[in-house]
């Protein structure tokens, strides 16, 4: 089964949840991997210090023009979506960075005289943390696009019986990306305008696309009760409620998993991940109940 | 300091790690300062609006990009359109069925399309709004639920922030940015004269604090940090400081862990409007020192 963690609003606790719900997992045997699709900033590896096993670059498919046998033509041009590559005279200029790997050009290019190659925008690093399987993906710096890499590390993923994905924030491209396919997704949200508001906009992008989703209530005893409302009015479940505890900010900025540093709110996770399972589109072969 | 147009400077609030007080502070700013325009860049999960409660004088539809739609009536279930995919946006069937979010609008089916069975458009992606609030004017906007190329938004609606601000010879443009350091971000930094980072004093914070930092030098673009909620880590909060400055950054405000702040958005307001609040005096000096810093800069100090 395949579980992912998003919010609309940044800092309301994705990562929080999806380690701490990892680690529970993993302590009661259950085979579960994690995978960080927040690849322009991945944290999950801050929170359990996997051991990095292996590398691989994330590409996308760049043109590369034999301009020896250019007629200038400019259809390439003319093409592109993405105004990613011109043509003046018989010259060709790629902008690789705005290029998203279409293959239109190539495709359409009538002296068939364009090819591809590939060209690295980040990487997928694989291993493991204790019995924590552990995949994230590294967008390198001043790349544009996210979502071929996001796309890349779930295309790497292993079987296992769960696996956990951590968003982005936004609701946008990335995050639609790294949420297709989930079996259901666990909005973490706050009940301030701010984290009800963008909550809205990421339940309203899951009903577009048809993946069921449950709210966790992170600082559950700030703010106000329209989160609260609107989960009612949109049959959206309360999968658990955190209480705001300063100990945990703490906790968290240090880089400790709240699971193992404060043993009491071990409980409230893995009634979390209880409510999860009863969400899930039963099957038979259904793992990691208990 | 010469008020005229061409003297308009865009501060650009960023923080790589997302949830970090960029929006509080930038609503706080812009009660404190009296002749900016203010943008939200942030049109992914904007925010600012909640605290600025803007009137919307203009409402423009934005067309994000061009999609493909199959024509039914004239498909015969060839399928290549489907292969030639590369964004697996075209599910298999008679007719194949092209799902509108995962299309790139790249055209290869349309123009691959041996029948001319598939119609190729813009598409409306979301709405863009200039509006007044009682600090000033106003540029942001909305994606429609489920819908990308954030970032060509994004620079529609701060080239719209720049004409407000020269028309209206304003000092300053503010511009609550996006997390992150991808797309939306790097299409809030093509041209804006100050980075103010706005960022918290944790392990995560740090992390995405030296990616930003690594950003913002192949921009370079000039940055000041601010620790928000510093005082829930100061042994961290000191350490970033000491990071950024060998990154380049003048450490310009601490803001106190201060729950007014959650107070202010129940009320939609700014924190500015809790004089006594500890937030808000945090906010006026990192203001301070902020335009202290802009000033030396553009002495050349």
């Amino acid at each position: 089964m395949k579980v992912a963690f998003a919010s609309g609003k940044g800092g309301t606790g994705k990562t929080t949840v999806a380690v701490n719900i990892a680690n529970i997992l993993q302590q009661t045997g259950v085979d579960v991997q994690l995978l960080d699709c927040d690849v322009e900033e991945p944290n999950a590896h801050l929170f359990l210090l996997p051991r990095i096993d292996g590398s691989i670059p994330a590409t996308v498919r760049i043109p590369e023009v034999a301009e020896e046998h250019c007629t200038g033509c400019g259809v390439c041009a003319e093409f592109c979506q993405y105004n990613a590559i011109t043509v003046f005279k018989n010259t060709v200029i790629v902008f690789p960075e705005l290029c998203h790997g279409c293959g239109v050009c190539a495709e359409f290019c009538p002296e068939r005289i364009i090819t591809e190659s590939d060209r690295a925008i980040g990487v997928i690093e694989g291993g493991a943390a204790g019995g924590i399987g552990f995949l994230q993906g590294r967008l390198n710096v001043g790349e544009v696009l996210a979502p071929p890499l996001i796309r890349q590390v779930k295309e790497k993923v292993p079987a296992a019986a769960v696996t956990l994905v951590d968003c982005p924030p936004g609701t946008s491209c990335p995050v639609i990306e790294a949420v297709r396919d989930m079996d259901l997704v666990v909005l973490v949200s706050e009940p301030t305008p701010f984290g009800f508001y963008d909550l809205t906009l990421m339940a309203a992008t899951l009903k577009t696309l048809a993946i069921p989703s449950g709210v966790v209530v992170n600082r559950c005893d700030i703010g106000n009760d329209e989160l609260y409302l609107f989960c009612r009015r949109e049959g959206l479940p309360i999968l658990a409620e955190i209480p705001h505890d300063r100990r945990i900010a703490e906790c968290y900025s240090r880089g400790a998993l709240i699971t193992e540093a404060l043993p009491e709110y071990r409980e409230l996770f893995a009634g979390l991940w209880k409510q999860v399972l009863t969400l899930l589109p039963s099957r038979p072969d259904r793992e990691g109940r208990e | 300091m010469n008020r005229g147009a061409s003297m308009t400077k865009e501060i650009t609030i960023l923080s790589g790690k997302g949830g970090s007080g960029k929006t509080t502070v930038t609503g706080a700013l812009a009660a404190l300062e009296k002749n900016a325009v203010l943008v939200d860049a942030d049109v992914d999960a904007p925010d600012l609006h909640l605290l600025l409660q803007p009137r919307i004088r203009r409402s423009t539809i934005f067309y994000g990009s061009k999609k493909a739609k199959t024509i039914p009536a004239d498909c015969i279930h060839c399928g290549l359109c489907v292969g030639a995919c590369r964004f697996d946006a075209i599910a298999p069937g008679e007719p194949p069925e092209i799902c509108i979010i995962f299309c790139e609008g790249c055209g290869m089916c349309y123009r691959i399309c041996p029948v001319e069975a598939i119609e190729f458009a813009e598409a409306r992606t979301g709405e863009w709004y200039v509006s007044d609030t009682a600090y000033g004017p106003m540029v942001h906007a909305r994606l429609d639920p489920a819908q990308g190329n954030s970032g060509k938004l994004v620079s529609l609606v701060r080239e719209e922030g720049r004409k407000i601000a020269a028309a209206n010879q304003a000092e300053f443009i503010l511009t609550d940015g996006p997390p992150g350091i991808g797309c939306p971000v790097i299409a809030s930094l093509a041209g804006t004269g100050f980075v103010l980072i706005v960022t918290e004093p944790t392990l995560a914070g740090e992390h995405d604090l030296r990616r930003l930092a690594e950003l913002l030098a192949l921009f370079k673009i000039p940055a000041g940090l601010c620790l928000n909620k510093w005082d829930l880590n100061p042994e961290m909060a000191a350490r970033m400081e000491a990071a950024g400055r060998d990154l380049g950054m003048h450490a310009v405000g601490r803001i106190r862990f201060d729950l007014t702040t959650v107070e202010a958005q129940l009320q939609g307001r700014t924190v500015m409007d809790y004089p006594a609040s500890p937030a808000a005096a945090d906010i006026e000096a990192l203001w301070k020192n902020v335009l202290n810093l802009l000033r030396k800069n553009d002495s050349g100090g």
